[in-house]
């Protein structure tokens, strides 16, 4: 997974993107989704040219799919797009390639998603949703009253990290270790110079001594359900472990799949009731309207914008031909604001009909395999605030992080307001 | 036009009138029988429609497509009853079509 850094210098102001050739719009920039104005210039593509091609990008050229049916086809056609060597748009380095499933094709994707699916399958879920309540509530339950503190350090991080540690089974006083783990592996400013690019490998060298060594004690113990015993004790994984690199490929998919994308949900339902009090009213009147809450959130906030593909022979598509090799990025947070196929998309609607019908978890044989998890933790701990706080107030503009693949946020200032004092 | 039983984890029935052409997935959502989500509205690329059919049905409905197999291989306790209901268009020989609702959709 790799994101990309902008390859225009538009300084802070952003030109308006009907002033622009429509040929000249390239959408890895991630300053435009770090300042939360790629809305507008995509509303353009999926009206002008859903199908588009960017000629020239510090990646190179790569279509960009832009409607949410668009979408659903070429996610769901895995025999003519394929997913290797990369599910990110840049080109992975030659001398550190880190094979992992989600960048990988049938039938190996097959036996290795398979081997880790039963760590995040529904029949886990009663074992982990007591866990996840009474860990919330004691994240909520320490945070400072009358205090301004960061949303995101203090839950969105702290319990999806807990969470991830318990998948992994991990030691739990090393849990900050997932977290600089996964933050190494998409953060873009790891990629700005050689001197980064270096540390990052490191860093990530040193994830995988760290898992090698759990690895092994958990091969020697009775199978149990977190993700390295699930994989070390299937015949048609346990080899992984002497191939470190598919090892760490599929380590970084598993650490960076649970953790940026739940983290910023959770800080991104706070923003959005925020952003739209309406809603967080709504919610209050009727806190049943949770689970439906927590799609839409995921919805409105597309935590993972695409999903790279690379076209397995010349491709006739809505009228465009997209050729062998060519890079075809599926736009996930455009498809999920497509007018045509979601009505009012710009908005967050609690109660929306058909919330689930989102495309944030993807489609096709790639589709997100923790959904259930991640919606879960999302639930619990939204019912666990309305339990403690009238509101958790939202005190300036949040800061987002600067990427064109992970839609997150760094910052979220807040103050809770507890319901006694109401 | 002709029925289908939905039964529920828990063992609770739904019998509904379904017009030809339906899919047995549009049928559950539009009459509010929980079970089913159909994130993906029908295009056979979720896996969240998974159902079983009872007895003698399953071999009265088409066979499942190549996309449809793969698909399954996402649903859970997926057995050789197992289809995805946006896959089966309700018809006259399907009349009395009994379909078992799994725990929970993955």
């Amino acid at each position: 997974m790799s994101a990309s850094t902008p390859s225009i210098d538009v300084g802070d102001i952003f030109p308006d993107p009907y002033s622009i050739p429509l040929d000249q719009i390239c959408m890895n920039q991630s300053r435009l989704f770090q300042n939360n104005v790629h809305g507008e210039y995509f509303r353009r593509l999926r009206n002008e040219d859903p199908v588009h091609y960017c000629a020239e990008s510090e990646v190179g050229p790569f279509w960009s799919i832009t409607k949410f049916d668009d979408i659903v086809k070429i996610d769901s056609n895995h025999k003519q797009f394929s997913s290797e060597p990369s599910i990110g748009i840049g080109n992975q380095a030659a001398d550190f390639t880190t094979p992992m499933f989600i960048a990988m094709d049938p039938p190996k994707h097959d036996v290795q998603r398979k081997a880790a699916t039963p760590g995040v399958a529904p029949a886990r879920l009663a074992d982990l949703e007591g866990l996840i309540r009474e860990r919330a509530g004691k994240i909520l339950d320490d945070l400072p009253a009358g205090e301004e503190f960061n949303w995101v350090d203090r839950v969105s991080i702290e319990l999806t990290t807990q969470m991830l540690a318990t998948l992994f089974d991990f030691p739990f006083e090393d849990r900050h270790l997932l977290t600089k783990w996964s933050d190494v592996t998409t953060n873009v400013d790891m990629f700005v110079s050689e001197e980064k690019i270096q540390e990052r490998r490191t860093i990530l060298r040193e994830c995988l001594t760290y898992f090698t060594r759990l690895w092994h004690e958990r091969a020697n113990q009775p199978p149990k359900f977190d993700f390295i015993s699930l994989m070390a004790h299937n015949p048609d994984t346990k080899d992984m472990i002497d191939n470190p690199m598919e090892l760490l490929g599929n380590l970084i998919l598993l650490i960076v799949g649970g953790n940026d994308t739940t983290r910023n949900s959770i800080s991104a339902g706070i923003v959005g009731l925020n952003q739209n009090p309406q809603e967080y009213d709504k919610l209050l009147a009727d806190p049943t309207l949770i689970p439906n809450m927590v799609s839409e959130i995921i919805r409105w906030q597309t935590p993972l914008a695409y999903m790279r593909r690379t076209a397995k022979e010349d491709v006739e598509f809505q009228g465009k031909l997209i050729k062998k090799g060519d890079k075809v990025v599926m736009w996930y947070v455009s498809g999920n604001r497509d007018e045509t196929k979601i009505e009012n998309a710009d908005a967050l609607l609690i109660d929306r009909a058909r919330a689930r019908q989102h495309m944030s978890f993807g489609f096709g044989i790639h589709r997100c395999m923790g959904n259930r998890v991640g919606e879960m933790q999302v639930r619990v701990l939204w019912e666990e605030i309305l339990k403690r706080f009238e509101r958790i107030e939202m005190v300036r503009d949040p800061i987002r992080v600067n990427s064109s693949f992970v839609m997150g946020y760094s910052e979220v200032m807040v103050r809770t307001i507890a319901k006694d004092q109401h | 036009m002709p029925q289908i039983t939905f039964i529920e984890h828990d063992g609770t029935i739904h019998e509904i009138a379904v017009v030809n052409g339906t899919t047995i997935m549009e049928a559950a959502i539009d009459n509010g029988v929980p079970g089913i989500d159909a994130d993906c509205g029908g295009q056979c690329a979720c896996a969240t429609c998974h159902v079983f059919i009872k007895g003698d049905w399953a071999a009265k409905i088409s066979a499942r497509s190549e996309m449809e197999e793969t698909m399954l291989e996402l649903a859970e306790r997926v057995t050789e009853f197992s289809r995805l209901a946006c896959q089966i268009p309700m018809a006259d020989v399907l009349d009395g079509l009994s379909v078992q609702l799994p725990e929970a959709q993955h």
